[in-house]
């Protein structure tokens, strides 16, 4: 569920669209979610090629809050996912993208060939808040899932110090390097949400690398939906 | 010396928490990440951050700080406001920015 593709300015010049639904088939998922930094740009054409291989691809974004918090958002459909790309439009600062330092942040296309090169550096805190961005992503009916929360940097946890009390969110991500277990022997009070663990592939070779399984009916974002709120018998589970 | 002198002598904006404007400054801290703070600022700091999210309350609440100084015109949100006359731990703004200021306190409080 946090796959950058080669739009992310960190994302390998091999994370087309079509590499990504290749490896994710070869290595056996049948989930993808895609979250370029700030960008939704990639989600469509992924979904696409991903459409033919029986691969479900969750189109999302990992944004960058004002407090430079990182979280993972995902929508129900294109027209949710625009909204919210138009919101991200209006509050990403115009930094020029200084190639050298951060890498290429390229649009391409199911052919593998540029359409588009992004000018502005997407990596940047929005100007917009945590909470300001969580209330947005569920205005449109998204899923609103801080990352790599026991990262420190990047994270909600290492921004604001702690998870703001009041703050709605559908899961909480971990990242390889620990387990829910050991993440919550730190932090008890944490104990009764949902965790997803995901790779954070920025590279084909870690796709697949780390994982959720997610036990429901079939492969929508309804059901996604369900399994993180344990509804209905749907959960996920961290192998 | 005390919150309020700080205020003065360098042309601090007090936004809010005015009923603790008599705590005494017992050294200075400045960082932007909240867990750094929690981990390493001292009981009666001033604190320079540009964070402006009402966590930083609830960080200066738990460290006994003296007081927030906001960086570059920032503004507390509103529950970080309510939170800081509640706590009576001033926020202070500035526009100048962390470096310029920071630079001030240490002579001011040197």
């Amino acid at each position: 569920m946090h796959i950058h593709t080669v739009l992310s300015p960190c994302g390998d010049l091999e994370m087309s669209p079509s590499n990504i639904v290749a490896k994710a088939k070869e290595v056996g998922l049948s989930i993808i979610g895609i979250a370029d930094h700030n960008s939704t740009k990639h989600c469509a054409l992924v979904r696409k090629i991903a459409d033919k291989e029986g691969i479900f691809v969750l189109m999302g974004v990992e944004v960058t809050t004002k407090e430079e918090a990182h979280c993972l958002t995902f929508f129900p459909d294109e027209a949710s996912l625009n909204s919210f790309q138009r919101f991200i439009d209006d509050r990403l600062p115009s930094i020029p993208l200084d190639v050298d330092l951060f890498g290429y942040q390229v649009v391409v296309n199911e052919d593998d060939e540029i359409v588009e090169e992004v000018p502005y550096l997407l990596i940047s805190g929005l100007n917009a808040s945590i909470e300001e961005i969580e209330k947005m992503v569920h205005a449109l009916g998204g899923l609103f899932i801080p990352a790599h929360i026991n990262k420190n940097k990047f994270s909600v946890i290492s921004q604001l110090g702690f998870i703001p009390f009041d703050l709605v969110y559908d899961a909480l991500e971990i990242s390889p390097h620990t387990t829910p277990a050991k993440f919550c022997s730190l932090i008890p009070g944490l104990k009764a949400q949902t965790f997803i663990q995901c790779s954070d592939s920025h590279i084909p070779d870690t796709i697949g690398s780390a994982y959720t399984i997610f036990n429901i009916a079939q492969p929508t974002f309804d059901e996604v939906k369900l399994a993180l709120h344990r509804t209905d018998g749907r959960y996920v589970a961290i192998p | 010396m005390k919150i309020a002198e700080v205020a003065e002598q360098l042309n601090l904006k007090v936004c809010s928490g005015e009923n603790g404007l008599s705590n005494d400054v017992l050294g200075g801290y400045a960082s932007d990440l909240l867990s750094d703070v929690m981990g390493n600022a001292q009981a009666g700091a001033i604190w320079v951050t540009l964070q402006t999210h009402k966590n930083i309350m609830a960080v200066a609440s738990l460290k006994d700080l003296a007081a927030v100084v906001l960086v570059k015109g920032a503004e507390p949100d509103a529950d970080t406001a309510a939170h800081s006359n509640d706590e009576g731990i001033p926020i202070l703004t500035t526009e100048l920015d962390a470096f310029t200021i920071v630079g001030q306190l240490y002579n001011l409080l040197k």
